[in-house]
């Protein structure tokens, strides 16, 4: 707009008025806001010449200091890795007793395999071994099949799936009662049935059970199968059994196989010596 | 169309009265302020000293370490005997709390001595002007130089005052990173290149710091970029005591006519001498004003010149305003805000004292296991699981007995007759606790943990923990 037109001549606007005065002037930015103008630019400039910045169609630049998070990470997981490698290698083909038994060797176990127990153990087991509805706790010394340590590295590597027949045939509904009733108060051992109907085979005279077999202890008042009502619990297993193909009412209790494919074997010691630190080993 | 309301043109000069005579300096032009012997001036050189203490204080050996190292990498500030970890940093609180209300204290009773007589801005500036009149001469001089063409001398004159002020900037950088990395030590990597990124970034920012704030922005910082000079000003109150001109006296002001005061007119003479040495370049005779760091020069000032006069000193002096206006000034006892302050100030410094004296050797944390809360063993008993974390205060390895009180017939597990504690560490360690159920006579049980030092008997600590058990 010449200078004619412009109805405040020689002010220095942008000749654009509206509402008759109000007009944008040409002042220079304060210096402040340019020096933070500038340097923001220049800033700019240097880390795209130095970093990864421009997206190209498959990859990016790369930046000529050459760093990438993912080397970064490395670095950091190289590290701790480099903390955790001597341990581990001392950890390889030693026996997990030898392990239980060297202190130190124990302590990093119990601090490094939580992560370990978290992805493989807790979903069954609990997060602190405390256990599940139809899931044994692991953190008292009540052991299905046996709860020294060579014990659990076998449960961990070969799994477990125990058998008690359903008695449904050869214990009527009175008689079940009968003896739900007596494990229930810890008085099985005395109860005439435990013997007449063949329970003893399994659970021993002492009603005690035997690691070998994986039969449980019924004296001990911890139940593989809690429940609300217990007694009517301890009745149904009476009846149906534990994994037994014939009835289909019966329970099911399987711990899978971990050894082989799934975890390694010093993984495998690793858990082992963790469940027996958890509270209960034998 | 403008309409323009017509106010009687009488009322907008008293408005603008007080203001008419108000300049702000914003940094347009540079304050070359006049150096005069006198009291205050004295009194400033020997409160600079204090700063001597940044400088040399990490030098001071104690044992084998520095006396005084903020020992970041390693979480550990030793202090001469005290070692004090994060566990115990709730003591920085009460040194924060108490010198705050101590700035707050001071500020009430005597203005802005901090930034007058101790701010590191006014002291830096302070060595920096002296160093610049040493090479430049006095202000005059100094005006005159800095719009006289660039000649070689001009050039030489001023290359050594820049140089000079880098090198107080360095030795300032470098005196701040001793006191985080051992002194003797750090100097050596300085000379070899071998110091850490993070000592060198320090030792840049404070020697541009220095150099920017020091030597460029001097009374700029105090005026816009310092929030304490705000915060005390509001401080103030009508008994605080301030350089004050004493307008009762010093009214009607003009020059001396032969020699003489004229009949009439008050003591000041208008020699603009408290003016020219005024650091800030404020006008003391305009009242109290933000740019007033009360750092007394303008009283040196003004007194020489009232010793010459042969009229008594004080024209200008600190006083409050309750004085100036004939009241009797009310003792410090008296005051609220004084008693309030140091009232605050005592309770930081007991509880720092409290702090200091009962930093103890162990710090001890007993977690409870949560999954599960208790577990049932085959003989019926009740285990419960706890994690205790202990950790060693002190600068030697320490052994200790773990000891678990609480109902009959406990017993533990984990728990060695003679624990090792590695000095400055945090050990953990896992405890089973197993009590027969006939024994719980409630759902939790308090349970006293207590560790037991080998080598100082005076050292037990104690944890009250839970025990769980199954609802009864």
């Amino acid at each position: 707009m010449s200078d004619e037109k412009n109805p405040f001549p020689g002010e220095n606007n942008t000749g654009h008025v509206w509402d008759d005065s109000l007009r944008e002037l040409l002042n220079e930015p304060p210096t402040w806001w340019r020096i933070g103008f500038h340097a923001s630019w220049i800033f700019v400039v240097i880390y795209c010449i130095l970093y990864p910045a421009w997206p190209l169609l498959t990859t990016s630049t790369k930046g000529v200091l050459g760093w990438t998070s993912l080397d970064e990470y490395r670095q950091d997981l190289k590290a701790i890795e480099e903390v955790r490698g001597p341990y581990e290698t001392k950890l390889k083909g030693m026996p997990a007793a030898a392990v239980l038994a060297d202190e130190e060797l124990s302590n990093y176990v119990v601090r490094s395999a939580k992560v370990l127990f978290g992805d493989n153990c807790s979903a069954c087991h609990g997060a602190g071994g405390q256990g599940n509805v139809g899931f044994p706790v692991l953190a008292d010394d009540d052991w299905l099949y046996g709860g020294t340590i060579d014990d659990i590295e076998m449960s961990i590597n070969m799994g477990r799936k125990g058998m008690m027949p359903a008695q449904s045939a050869i214990v009527n509904s009175a008689e079940a009662d009968k003896l739900a009733n007596a494990i229930l108060t810890g008085q099985i051992a005395s109860e005439p049935l435990f013997m007449e109907k063949g329970c003893v085979g399994c659970h021993g005279v002492d009603g005690k059970g035997m690691a070998a077999l994986g039969s449980a202890n019924l004296i001990d008042g911890i139940w593989r199968f809690v429940a609300e009502d217990q007694l009517y619990s301890i009745k149904h297993t009476i009846m149906h059994g534990v994994n037994d193909p014939s009835d289909p009412k019966t329970r099911n209790a399987e711990m899978p196989t971990f050894g082989g494919t799934k975890l390694s074997e010093t993984d495998i010691r690793k858990l082992a010596v963790y469940v027996h630190k958890l509270g209960g080993g034998q | 169309m403008e309409k323009v309301t017509q106010l009687d043109q009488s009322h907008v000069d008293e408005l603008y009265a007080e203001a008419s005579y108000w300049h702000v300096n914003t940094g347009d032009e540079v304050i070359h302020a006049k150096r005069m012997q006198g009291r205050f001036r004295r009194i400033k050189w020997y409160t600079a000293t204090v700063w001597l203490i940044y400088f040399f204080g990490p030098y001071l050996r104690w044992g084998d370490r520095q006396a005084v190292l903020f020992d970041i990498p390693n979480r550990k500030f030793h202090i001469f005997d005290i070692t004090i970890m994060p566990q115990d940093v709730w003591l920085l609180a009460m040194i924060l709390l108490f010198f705050a209300i101590m700035l707050a204290a001071v500020t009430s009773i005597a203005g802005r001595v901090f930034c007058g007589y101790f701010c590191f801005q006014t002291i830096w500036t302070d060595i920096f002007t002296f160093i610049e009149e040493k090479l430049e001469g006095p202000p005059a001089k100094r005006h005159k130089l800095d719009k006289a063409p660039w000649t070689w001398d001009k050039i030489k004159i001023k290359a050594i005052k820049h140089a000079l002020w880098l090198l107080i900037g360095v030795i300032t950088g470098i005196a701040f990173t001793t006191w985080f990395t051992d002194a003797y030590q750090i100097w050596a990597e300085y000379f070899t290149l071998q110091a850490s990124l993070i000592a060198w970034t320090s030792v840049l920012m404070f020697t541009l710091g220095t150099y920017i704030l020091a030597g460029f922005m001097r009374e700029q910082t105090c005026f816009w970029l310092c929030p304490y000079a705000r915060i005390q000003g509001v401080m103030y109150d009508i008994q605080t005591i301030l350089p004050t001109y004493d307008i009762n006296r010093g009214e009607p002001r003009g020059r001396l006519v032969k020699g003489n005061t004229v009949e009439g007119n008050g003591d000041c003479i208008s020699c603009n001498q408290c003016v020219a040495v005024c650091p800030t370049g404020i006008d003391i005779r305009h009242g109290q004003q933000e740019g007033c760091i009360t750092c007394g020069l303008c009283l040196d000032a003004c007194d020489s010149v009232m010793d010459k006069i042969g009229k008594p000193r004080g024209l200008i002096r600190y006083s409050s305003h309750e004085e100036l206006e004939g009241k009797k000034p009310q003792p410090l006892y008296k005051r609220p805000r004084v008693i309030i302050y140091f009232s605050i100030m005592l309770i930081a410094a007991s509880g720092l004292l409290y702090g200091l004296t009962n930093l103890g050797t162990f710090d001890l944390k007993v977690i409870h296991e949560r999954q599960p809360l208790f577990v049932r063993l085959s003989d019926g008993s009740i285990q419960n699981k706890y994690i205790l974390k202990i950790l060693n205060k002190t600068d030697k390895d320490m052994h200790i007995s773990i000891d678990v009180d609480g109902p009959d017939n406990l017993t533990t597990q984990g728990v060695k007759e003679k624990t090792l504690l590695p000095s400055g560490k945090l050990s953990s360690f896992i405890v089973f606790v197993r009590i027969p159920k006939n024994n719980l006579d409630s759902d939790r049980t308090p349970l006293y943990f207590t560790i037991h030092s080998y080598e100082s008997f005076d050292d037990n600590i104690n944890y009250q923990s839970m025990f769980y058990a199954p609802r009864i």
